[in-house]
Protein backbone atom coordinates (compact mmCIF):
# COMPACT_ATOMS: atom_id res chain seq x y z
CA UNK A 1 0.00 0.00 0.00
CA UNK A 2 1.42 3.32 -1.29
CA UNK A 3 0.97 6.86 0.39
CA UNK A 4 0.57 10.20 -0.91
CA UNK A 5 4.13 12.31 -1.43
CA UNK A 6 3.25 15.71 0.93
CA UNK A 7 5.41 19.11 0.94
CA UNK A 8 6.14 18.96 4.69
CA UNK A 9 7.19 15.15 5.11
CA UNK A 10 10.46 14.74 7.20
CA UNK A 11 10.53 11.06 6.17
CA UNK A 12 9.83 9.71 3.18
CA UNK A 13 10.41 5.95 2.27
CA UNK A 14 10.10 4.92 -1.38
CA UNK A 15 9.64 0.97 -2.21
CA UNK A 16 12.15 -0.05 0.80
CA UNK A 17 12.63 -3.52 1.18
CA UNK A 18 14.81 -5.27 3.70
CA UNK A 19 16.70 -8.89 3.57
CA UNK A 20 18.45 -10.64 6.09
CA UNK A 21 19.49 -13.27 4.07
CA UNK A 22 17.14 -15.49 1.90
CA UNK A 23 14.16 -14.00 4.57
CA UNK A 24 12.20 -10.59 3.35
CA UNK A 25 11.57 -8.47 7.03
CA UNK A 26 10.25 -5.38 4.94
CA UNK A 27 9.01 -5.93 1.79
CA UNK A 28 7.93 -2.85 -1.01
CA UNK A 29 7.37 -0.42 1.82
CA UNK A 30 6.17 3.48 0.71
CA UNK A 31 5.39 5.84 3.42
CA UNK A 32 5.32 9.66 3.46
CA UNK A 33 5.97 11.35 7.84
CA UNK A 34 4.81 14.55 7.79
CA UNK A 35 6.26 16.91 10.11
CA UNK A 36 5.00 17.12 13.52
CA UNK A 37 3.33 14.25 12.55
CA UNK A 38 2.50 11.61 15.25
CA UNK A 39 2.90 7.53 13.56
CA UNK A 40 1.84 4.25 15.26
CA UNK A 41 3.41 1.66 13.53
CA UNK A 42 1.57 -1.39 14.83
CA UNK A 43 1.47 -5.11 14.08
CA UNK A 44 2.07 -8.60 15.60
CA UNK A 45 5.49 -9.39 16.39
CA UNK A 46 7.72 -10.41 13.64
CA UNK A 47 5.82 -8.16 11.33
CA UNK A 48 8.74 -6.07 10.26
CA UNK A 49 8.42 -3.07 12.77
CA UNK A 50 11.38 -2.76 14.71
CA UNK A 51 13.38 -3.21 11.36
CA UNK A 52 11.44 -0.34 9.84
CA UNK A 53 12.86 2.08 12.64
CA UNK A 54 16.46 0.19 12.52
CA UNK A 55 16.19 1.29 8.88
CA UNK A 56 15.18 4.95 9.89
CA UNK A 57 18.24 5.44 12.08
CA UNK A 58 20.71 2.93 10.35
CA UNK A 59 21.17 0.17 12.67
CA UNK A 60 20.47 -1.87 9.65
CA UNK A 61 20.66 -0.90 6.22
CA UNK A 62 18.21 -1.13 3.11
CA UNK A 63 17.97 -3.66 0.75
CA UNK A 64 16.56 -1.76 -1.67
CA UNK A 65 14.32 1.61 -2.16
CA UNK A 66 15.31 5.19 -1.30
CA UNK A 67 14.85 6.66 2.36
CA UNK A 68 14.74 10.41 2.75
CA UNK A 69 15.19 11.93 6.00
CA UNK A 70 14.97 15.93 6.08
CA UNK A 71 16.03 15.51 2.53
CA UNK A 72 19.14 13.48 3.28
CA UNK A 73 19.33 10.24 1.18
CA UNK A 74 20.01 7.83 3.66
CA UNK A 75 21.91 5.30 0.84
CA UNK A 76 24.38 8.33 0.21
CA UNK A 77 25.03 9.08 4.12
CA UNK A 78 28.70 8.13 4.91
CA UNK A 79 30.02 6.56 8.32
CA UNK A 80 31.79 9.62 9.38
CA UNK A 81 27.75 11.60 9.07
CA UNK A 82 26.35 8.75 10.32
CA UNK A 83 26.36 10.27 14.09
CA UNK A 84 25.02 13.56 12.94
CA UNK A 85 22.07 11.84 11.65
CA UNK A 86 21.31 10.00 14.54
CA UNK A 87 21.47 13.54 16.72
CA UNK A 88 18.20 14.33 14.99
CA UNK A 89 16.33 11.54 16.28
CA UNK A 90 15.44 11.21 19.98
CA UNK A 91 15.33 7.18 20.27
CA UNK A 92 13.50 4.87 22.86
CA UNK A 93 14.16 0.94 23.28
CA UNK A 94 11.62 -1.21 25.15
CA UNK A 95 14.99 -2.34 27.36
CA UNK A 96 15.58 1.30 27.53
CA UNK A 97 19.46 1.06 26.58
CA UNK A 98 20.80 3.12 29.45
CA UNK A 99 24.58 2.53 30.63
CA UNK A 100 24.45 0.66 33.93
CA UNK A 101 27.34 2.26 35.67
CA UNK A 102 26.38 5.45 34.69
CA UNK A 103 23.94 8.03 36.84
CA UNK A 104 20.68 9.20 35.59
CA UNK A 105 22.27 12.48 34.94
CA UNK A 106 24.90 11.12 32.76
CA UNK A 107 23.49 8.77 30.86
CA UNK A 108 20.69 11.88 29.77
CA UNK A 109 24.24 14.22 29.88
CA UNK A 110 25.93 11.98 27.19
CA UNK A 111 23.10 13.08 24.39
CA UNK A 112 24.57 16.95 24.59
CA UNK A 113 28.23 15.61 25.53
CA UNK A 114 28.09 14.04 21.99
CA UNK A 115 26.94 16.80 20.57
CA UNK A 116 29.79 19.12 21.57
CA UNK A 117 27.58 21.41 24.31
CA UNK A 118 29.04 23.17 27.00
CA UNK A 119 29.49 21.72 30.57
CA UNK A 120 27.41 24.42 32.10
CA UNK A 121 24.40 24.59 29.68
CA UNK A 122 24.19 20.36 30.01
CA UNK A 123 23.50 20.60 33.31
CA UNK A 124 20.86 23.65 33.40
CA UNK A 125 19.09 21.46 30.35
CA UNK A 126 19.31 18.05 31.89
CA UNK A 127 18.15 19.02 35.17
CA UNK A 128 15.04 20.94 33.27
CA UNK A 129 14.45 17.88 31.40
CA UNK A 130 14.56 15.44 34.50
CA UNK A 131 12.11 17.85 36.39
CA UNK A 132 9.56 17.78 33.77
CA UNK A 133 9.92 14.09 33.42
CA UNK A 134 9.38 13.92 37.52
CA UNK A 135 13.36 12.39 37.91
CA UNK A 136 14.92 15.57 39.11
CA UNK A 137 15.36 14.08 42.79
CA UNK A 138 17.22 10.34 41.05
CA UNK A 139 19.37 12.24 39.13
CA UNK A 140 22.41 10.60 40.96
CA UNK A 141 20.78 7.22 40.87
CA UNK A 142 21.95 4.23 39.18
CA UNK A 143 19.78 2.75 36.73
CA UNK A 144 19.81 -0.87 37.72
CA UNK A 145 18.38 0.98 41.25
CA UNK A 146 15.06 2.39 39.19
CA UNK A 147 12.13 0.34 38.64
CA UNK A 148 11.44 -0.46 34.50
CA UNK A 149 8.94 2.83 34.61
CA UNK A 150 11.28 5.28 35.87
CA UNK A 151 13.85 3.89 33.95
CA UNK A 152 12.12 3.89 30.48
CA UNK A 153 11.02 7.51 31.64
CA UNK A 154 15.20 8.48 31.93
CA UNK A 155 15.30 6.96 28.64
CA UNK A 156 12.75 9.60 27.44
CA UNK A 157 14.54 12.13 28.85
CA UNK A 158 17.39 11.23 26.71
CA UNK A 159 15.54 11.04 23.93
CA UNK A 160 14.20 14.69 24.29
CA UNK A 161 16.90 16.71 26.10
CA UNK A 162 19.14 17.16 22.63
CA UNK A 163 15.41 18.63 21.19
CA UNK A 164 15.26 16.31 18.53
CA UNK A 165 13.00 16.96 15.82
CA UNK A 166 12.29 13.23 15.26
CA UNK A 167 11.16 10.94 18.14
CA UNK A 168 11.89 6.92 17.39
CA UNK A 169 10.28 4.90 20.07
CA UNK A 170 10.24 0.95 19.58
CA UNK A 171 7.93 -0.44 22.13
CA UNK A 172 8.53 2.21 24.91
CA UNK A 173 5.49 0.73 26.80
CA UNK A 174 6.35 -3.03 26.28
CA UNK A 175 7.91 -3.89 29.57
CA UNK A 176 5.86 -1.60 31.85
CA UNK A 177 2.47 -1.52 33.70
CA UNK A 178 0.00 0.46 32.76
CA UNK A 179 0.31 3.65 35.13
CA UNK A 180 4.04 3.50 33.77
CA UNK A 181 3.02 3.23 30.37
CA UNK A 182 0.61 6.26 30.48
CA UNK A 183 3.11 8.29 31.87
CA UNK A 184 5.44 7.07 28.87
CA UNK A 185 2.60 8.11 26.57
CA UNK A 186 1.73 11.53 28.51
CA UNK A 187 5.60 12.55 28.03
CA UNK A 188 5.54 11.93 24.25
CA UNK A 189 2.33 13.55 23.58
CA UNK A 190 4.10 16.36 25.28
CA UNK A 191 6.89 16.46 22.70
CA UNK A 192 4.37 15.78 20.32
CA UNK A 193 2.58 18.75 21.12
CA UNK A 194 6.02 21.16 20.78
CA UNK A 195 6.65 19.93 17.18
CA UNK A 196 8.32 17.13 17.07
CA UNK A 197 7.67 14.54 14.72
CA UNK A 198 7.18 10.79 16.82
CA UNK A 199 7.01 7.26 15.57
CA UNK A 200 6.20 4.34 17.90
CA UNK A 201 6.75 1.27 17.05
CA UNK A 202 4.15 -1.05 18.96
CA UNK A 203 1.94 -4.11 18.73
CA UNK A 204 -0.40 -2.83 22.04
CA UNK A 205 -3.35 -1.38 20.25
CA UNK A 206 -4.37 0.13 23.49
CA UNK A 207 -2.48 2.85 23.28
CA UNK A 208 -3.90 4.27 19.87
CA UNK A 209 -7.21 5.16 22.11
CA UNK A 210 -5.16 7.11 24.63
CA UNK A 211 -3.85 9.47 22.32
CA UNK A 212 -4.32 12.71 19.98
CA UNK A 213 -4.70 12.60 16.33
CA UNK A 214 -2.40 10.39 14.56
CA UNK A 215 -1.87 7.79 11.91
CA UNK A 216 -1.49 3.78 12.38
CA UNK A 217 0.71 2.43 10.04
CA UNK A 218 -0.10 -1.25 10.37
CA UNK A 219 2.26 -3.40 9.40
CA UNK A 220 2.07 -7.47 8.78
CA UNK A 221 4.65 -10.13 6.87
CA UNK A 222 6.83 -7.03 5.98
CA UNK A 223 4.08 -5.10 4.21
CA UNK A 224 2.14 -2.09 4.92
CA UNK A 225 -1.56 -3.16 5.49
CA UNK A 226 -3.45 -0.25 6.15
CA UNK A 227 -2.97 3.49 7.36
CA UNK A 228 -5.42 4.39 9.29
CA UNK A 229 -5.93 7.96 10.67
CA UNK A 230 -7.05 8.40 14.36
CA UNK A 231 -9.13 11.51 15.49
CA UNK B 1 39.31 17.12 26.45
CA UNK B 2 38.65 17.34 30.43
CA UNK B 3 35.75 15.24 29.47
CA UNK B 4 37.78 12.63 28.20
CA UNK B 5 40.53 12.76 30.92
CA UNK B 6 37.77 12.16 33.59
CA UNK B 7 36.43 9.26 31.17
CA UNK B 8 39.93 7.68 31.41
CA UNK B 9 40.45 7.90 34.75
CA UNK B 10 37.17 6.96 35.35
CA UNK B 11 37.64 3.65 33.39
CA UNK B 12 41.11 3.30 35.19
CA UNK B 13 39.56 3.48 38.54
CA UNK B 14 36.78 0.79 37.17
CA UNK B 15 39.35 -2.11 35.75
CA UNK B 16 42.27 -1.08 38.51
CA UNK B 17 43.75 -4.59 38.77
CA UNK B 18 43.88 -4.72 35.43
CA UNK B 19 45.10 -1.31 34.41
CA UNK B 20 47.87 -2.21 37.49
CA UNK B 21 48.63 -5.00 35.73
CA UNK B 22 49.27 -3.23 32.46
CA UNK B 23 51.14 0.00 34.46
CA UNK B 24 53.32 -2.41 36.20
CA UNK B 25 54.37 -4.33 33.11
CA UNK B 26 55.10 -1.41 31.29
CA UNK B 27 57.62 0.06 34.36
CA UNK B 28 59.02 -3.26 34.41
CA UNK B 29 59.65 -2.81 30.49
CA UNK B 30 60.90 0.45 31.05
CA UNK B 31 62.95 -0.38 34.16
CA UNK B 32 64.95 -3.20 31.57
CA UNK B 33 65.77 -0.30 28.98
CA UNK B 34 66.91 1.70 31.24
CA UNK B 35 69.14 -0.39 33.38
CA UNK B 36 70.88 -1.10 29.75
CA UNK B 37 70.36 2.19 28.98
CA UNK B 38 72.65 3.33 32.26
CA UNK B 39 75.34 0.78 31.98
CA UNK B 40 75.42 1.94 27.87
CA UNK B 41 76.16 5.98 29.16
CA UNK B 42 78.14 4.83 32.18
CA UNK B 43 80.32 2.23 30.39
CA UNK B 44 80.63 4.64 27.17
CA UNK B 45 81.81 7.37 29.29
CA UNK B 46 84.55 4.74 31.05
CA UNK B 47 85.62 3.53 27.55
CA UNK B 48 85.66 7.25 26.58
CA UNK B 49 88.00 8.50 29.31
CA UNK B 50 90.29 5.52 28.88
CA UNK B 51 90.71 6.30 25.16
CA UNK B 52 90.61 9.83 25.72
CA UNK B 53 94.94 9.40 26.80
CA UNK B 54 94.95 7.54 23.84
CA UNK B 55 98.51 6.39 25.13
CA UNK B 56 101.19 3.54 23.74
CA UNK B 57 104.13 2.35 24.31
CA UNK B 58 106.70 1.63 21.99
CA UNK B 59 109.70 -0.86 23.29
CA UNK B 60 112.35 -0.90 21.32
CA UNK B 61 115.28 -3.31 20.44
CA UNK B 62 118.75 -3.90 22.13
CA UNK B 63 120.11 -2.42 19.13
CA UNK B 64 118.72 0.79 19.90
CA UNK B 65 121.09 3.65 20.39
CA UNK B 66 120.23 7.04 21.45
CA UNK B 67 121.77 8.93 18.32
CA UNK B 68 118.85 7.00 16.43
CA UNK B 69 116.27 9.08 18.66
CA UNK B 70 115.87 11.78 16.90
CA UNK B 71 115.19 10.52 13.51
CA UNK B 72 112.98 7.86 15.06
CA UNK B 73 111.06 10.74 16.76
CA UNK B 74 110.15 12.62 13.36
CA UNK B 75 109.54 8.40 11.46
CA UNK B 76 106.85 8.37 14.28
CA UNK B 77 105.45 12.22 14.01
CA UNK B 78 104.79 11.48 10.31
CA UNK B 79 102.66 8.27 11.14
CA UNK B 80 100.01 9.82 12.93
CA UNK B 81 98.82 13.05 15.02
CA UNK B 82 101.48 12.65 18.00
CA UNK B 83 101.31 15.35 21.06
CA UNK B 84 104.25 14.00 22.97
CA UNK B 85 106.77 11.31 22.60
CA UNK B 86 108.53 10.32 25.86
CA UNK B 87 111.63 8.53 25.55
CA UNK B 88 112.40 5.99 28.57
CA UNK B 89 115.56 4.41 29.14
CA UNK B 90 115.52 1.09 30.14
CA UNK B 91 117.37 2.26 33.50
CA UNK B 92 115.02 4.36 34.36
CA UNK B 93 112.24 1.83 33.53
CA UNK B 94 113.79 -0.32 36.32
CA UNK B 95 113.87 2.23 38.47
CA UNK B 96 110.30 3.00 38.15
CA UNK B 97 110.24 -0.90 38.70
CA UNK B 98 111.76 -0.95 42.03
CA UNK B 99 110.01 1.63 43.31
CA UNK B 100 106.62 0.54 42.30
CA UNK B 101 107.91 -2.84 43.80
CA UNK B 102 109.43 -1.49 46.41
CA UNK B 103 108.25 -4.38 49.33
CA UNK B 104 109.00 -7.06 46.99
CA UNK B 105 112.19 -5.29 45.24
CA UNK B 106 114.77 -7.80 46.37
CA UNK B 107 114.48 -10.43 43.82
CA UNK B 108 115.42 -7.26 41.11
CA UNK B 109 118.67 -6.99 43.10
CA UNK B 110 119.48 -10.71 41.52
CA UNK B 111 119.40 -9.67 37.94
CA UNK B 112 123.03 -9.43 36.52
CA UNK B 113 121.72 -7.22 33.81
CA UNK B 114 118.51 -4.86 33.36
CA UNK B 115 116.24 -7.26 31.04
CA UNK B 116 114.04 -4.34 30.69
CA UNK B 117 114.21 -2.41 26.86
CA UNK B 118 114.21 1.43 26.21
CA UNK B 119 110.99 2.74 25.07
CA UNK B 120 108.97 5.58 24.18
CA UNK B 121 106.01 7.02 25.44
CA UNK B 122 103.54 8.36 22.90
CA UNK B 123 100.21 10.27 23.34
CA UNK B 124 97.70 10.67 20.66
CA UNK B 125 96.32 14.11 19.74
CA UNK B 126 93.08 13.21 18.52
CA UNK B 127 91.31 9.50 17.08
CA UNK B 128 88.15 8.54 16.37
CA UNK B 129 87.98 4.83 17.44
CA UNK B 130 89.79 1.85 19.23
CA UNK B 131 90.41 0.97 15.71
CA UNK B 132 92.15 3.92 14.37
CA UNK B 133 94.60 3.53 17.41
CA UNK B 134 95.21 0.00 16.33
CA UNK B 135 96.29 0.88 13.03
CA UNK B 136 98.24 3.40 14.22
CA UNK B 137 100.09 0.78 16.44
CA UNK B 138 100.60 -1.68 13.88
CA UNK B 139 102.20 0.88 11.35
CA UNK B 140 104.66 1.65 14.35
CA UNK B 141 105.21 -2.06 14.93
CA UNK B 142 106.38 -2.10 11.22
CA UNK B 143 109.44 0.26 11.63
CA UNK B 144 112.91 -1.87 12.57
CA UNK B 145 113.64 -1.15 15.32
CA UNK B 146 110.79 -1.39 17.35
CA UNK B 147 110.27 -4.28 19.04
CA UNK B 148 106.90 -4.55 20.28
CA UNK B 149 103.97 -1.44 21.00
CA UNK B 150 101.36 -2.07 23.75
CA UNK B 151 98.16 0.05 23.35
CA UNK B 152 95.67 -1.86 25.87
CA UNK B 153 94.68 -4.14 23.03
CA UNK B 154 94.09 -7.43 25.09
CA UNK B 155 92.18 -5.44 27.84
CA UNK B 156 90.58 -2.92 26.04
CA UNK B 157 89.92 -4.80 23.06
CA UNK B 158 88.56 -7.36 25.19
CA UNK B 159 86.20 -5.24 27.09
CA UNK B 160 84.92 -3.58 23.62
CA UNK B 161 84.06 -6.94 22.72
CA UNK B 162 82.43 -7.79 25.97
CA UNK B 163 80.73 -4.33 25.22
CA UNK B 164 79.27 -5.02 22.23
CA UNK B 165 78.20 -7.99 23.00
CA UNK B 166 76.03 -6.91 25.66
CA UNK B 167 74.92 -4.21 23.19
CA UNK B 168 72.77 -6.59 21.00
CA UNK B 169 72.08 -8.63 24.36
CA UNK B 170 70.84 -5.43 25.27
CA UNK B 171 68.90 -4.73 21.51
CA UNK B 172 67.27 -7.92 22.13
CA UNK B 173 66.04 -7.55 25.46
CA UNK B 174 64.56 -4.03 24.49
CA UNK B 175 62.42 -5.37 22.02
CA UNK B 176 61.22 -8.53 23.83
CA UNK B 177 60.28 -6.42 26.63
CA UNK B 178 59.07 -3.58 23.81
CA UNK B 179 56.88 -6.35 23.06
CA UNK B 180 55.47 -7.81 25.81
CA UNK B 181 54.53 -4.29 27.15
CA UNK B 182 52.95 -3.66 23.94
CA UNK B 183 50.70 -6.99 23.79
CA UNK B 184 49.35 -6.35 27.42
CA UNK B 185 48.84 -2.91 27.06
CA UNK B 186 46.84 -3.85 23.61
CA UNK B 187 45.04 -6.61 25.32
CA UNK B 188 43.93 -4.01 28.48
CA UNK B 189 42.62 -1.66 25.83
CA UNK B 190 40.60 -4.81 24.09
CA UNK B 191 39.22 -6.01 27.11
CA UNK B 192 38.37 -2.39 28.43
CA UNK B 193 36.39 -2.26 25.24
CA UNK B 194 34.40 -5.55 24.96
CA UNK B 195 33.46 -4.26 28.90
CA UNK B 196 32.11 -1.41 27.16
CA UNK B 197 30.76 -2.63 24.45
CA UNK B 198 26.79 -2.14 25.24
CA UNK B 199 28.25 1.40 26.39
CA UNK B 200 29.66 1.94 23.02
CA UNK B 201 26.60 0.68 21.32
CA UNK B 202 23.91 3.21 23.05
CA UNK B 203 27.16 5.78 22.53
CA UNK B 204 27.00 5.70 18.96
CA UNK B 205 23.02 5.23 19.19
CA UNK B 206 22.84 8.93 20.40
CA UNK B 207 24.87 10.41 17.86
CA UNK B 208 28.58 10.34 19.24
CA UNK B 209 31.06 9.92 16.80
CA UNK B 210 34.20 7.34 16.50
CA UNK B 211 36.50 10.17 18.02
CA UNK B 212 34.62 10.45 20.73
CA UNK B 213 34.42 6.97 21.36
CA UNK B 214 38.09 6.23 20.76
CA UNK B 215 39.57 9.44 22.93
CA UNK B 216 39.01 7.78 26.42
CA UNK B 217 41.12 4.74 25.29
CA UNK B 218 43.81 6.89 23.75
CA UNK B 219 44.17 8.95 27.12
CA UNK B 220 43.63 6.02 29.27
CA UNK B 221 46.76 4.08 26.78
CA UNK B 222 48.73 7.87 27.51
CA UNK B 223 47.85 7.63 30.82
CA UNK B 224 49.31 4.24 31.43
CA UNK B 225 52.27 4.53 29.39
CA UNK B 226 53.48 7.92 31.24
CA UNK B 227 52.47 5.68 34.86
CA UNK B 228 54.13 3.12 33.86
CA UNK B 229 56.92 5.18 32.86
CA UNK B 230 57.28 7.45 35.75
CA UNK B 231 57.55 4.08 37.99
CA UNK B 232 59.91 2.59 36.31
CA UNK B 233 61.97 5.54 36.57
CA UNK B 234 61.53 5.46 40.13
CA UNK B 235 62.72 2.16 41.05
CA UNK B 236 65.50 2.37 38.59
CA UNK B 237 66.40 5.55 40.80
CA UNK B 238 65.84 4.11 44.33
CA UNK B 239 68.10 1.06 42.76
CA UNK B 240 70.48 3.14 41.83
CA UNK B 241 70.86 4.91 44.65
CA UNK B 242 70.97 1.81 46.66
CA UNK B 243 73.67 0.22 44.47
CA UNK B 244 76.37 3.24 43.25
CA UNK B 245 77.75 4.04 46.04
CA UNK B 246 78.60 0.25 46.60
CA UNK B 247 80.20 -0.02 43.05
CA UNK B 248 82.13 3.01 43.00
CA UNK B 249 83.62 2.12 46.39
CA UNK B 250 84.37 -1.50 44.85
CA UNK B 251 86.57 0.23 41.67
CA UNK B 252 87.86 3.02 43.70
CA UNK B 253 91.50 1.41 44.41
CA UNK B 254 91.49 0.41 40.88
CA UNK B 255 90.66 3.49 38.56
CA UNK B 256 88.47 6.89 39.12
CA UNK B 257 84.89 4.90 38.78
CA UNK B 258 81.95 7.32 38.59
CA UNK B 259 78.58 6.19 37.67
CA UNK B 260 76.17 8.73 37.12
CA UNK B 261 72.16 8.40 36.65
CA UNK B 262 70.67 8.87 33.63
CA UNK B 263 70.54 12.42 31.81
CA UNK B 264 67.68 14.66 31.69
CA UNK B 265 67.15 14.13 28.13
CA UNK B 266 67.51 9.98 28.28
CA UNK B 267 64.75 10.19 31.00
CA UNK B 268 62.57 12.42 29.08
CA UNK B 269 63.31 9.94 25.93
CA UNK B 270 62.57 6.80 27.88
CA UNK B 271 59.11 8.52 29.20
CA UNK B 272 57.93 9.62 26.08
CA UNK B 273 59.20 6.37 24.47
CA UNK B 274 56.82 4.40 27.24
CA UNK B 275 53.79 6.99 26.16
CA UNK B 276 53.83 6.06 22.81
CA UNK B 277 54.16 2.40 23.95
CA UNK B 278 50.63 3.26 25.81
CA UNK B 279 48.89 5.18 22.43
CA UNK B 280 50.71 2.24 19.75
CA UNK B 281 49.00 -0.12 21.95
CA UNK B 282 46.05 1.28 22.24
CA UNK B 283 46.09 2.37 18.83
CA UNK B 284 46.68 -1.48 17.35
CA UNK B 285 43.50 -2.40 19.59
CA UNK B 286 41.04 -0.19 18.66
CA UNK B 287 42.04 -0.81 14.94
CA UNK B 288 41.75 -4.47 14.93
CA UNK B 289 38.41 -3.95 16.95
CA UNK B 290 37.04 -1.39 14.76
CA UNK B 291 38.00 -3.24 11.38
Amino acid sequence: MNDKSNKNSIIRLFNVSKRFGGKLALKDITLDIEQGELIFISGPSGAGKSTLLKILYLAEKASEGQILIGGMNLARISSSKLPFLRRRFGMIFQDFKLIPNRTVYENVALVLEVAGEKPSFIRKKVMQVLRTIGMEKKFKALPPTLSGGEQQRVAVARAVVGQPSIILADEPTGSLDLKSAQIILDSLMEYHKKGATVLIVSHNLHLLESTVRSRNVEISEGTIKRIATIC
Amino acid sequence: MIHFVKKALADIHSNRFLNLITIITISLSILVVSVFLLFFENASRVIESWNKGGRAMIYLKSEFRMDMLPKLKVKINTLGDIDEIVYISKTQALDKLKKNMSSQSAFLKTLKENPLPDALEIRMKSYNSFEEVQKFAQSIKAIEIVEDVEYGQGWLGRFLKIFNLFKITGYAMCTLFFLIALFITANTVRLAFYSRKREIEIMRLVGATETFIKAPFYVEGLLQGFLGGILGMVILLITYLAVSSGITQSFASYMYFDIRFLSVQTIALIITGSIFLGWFGCYLSLKQILK
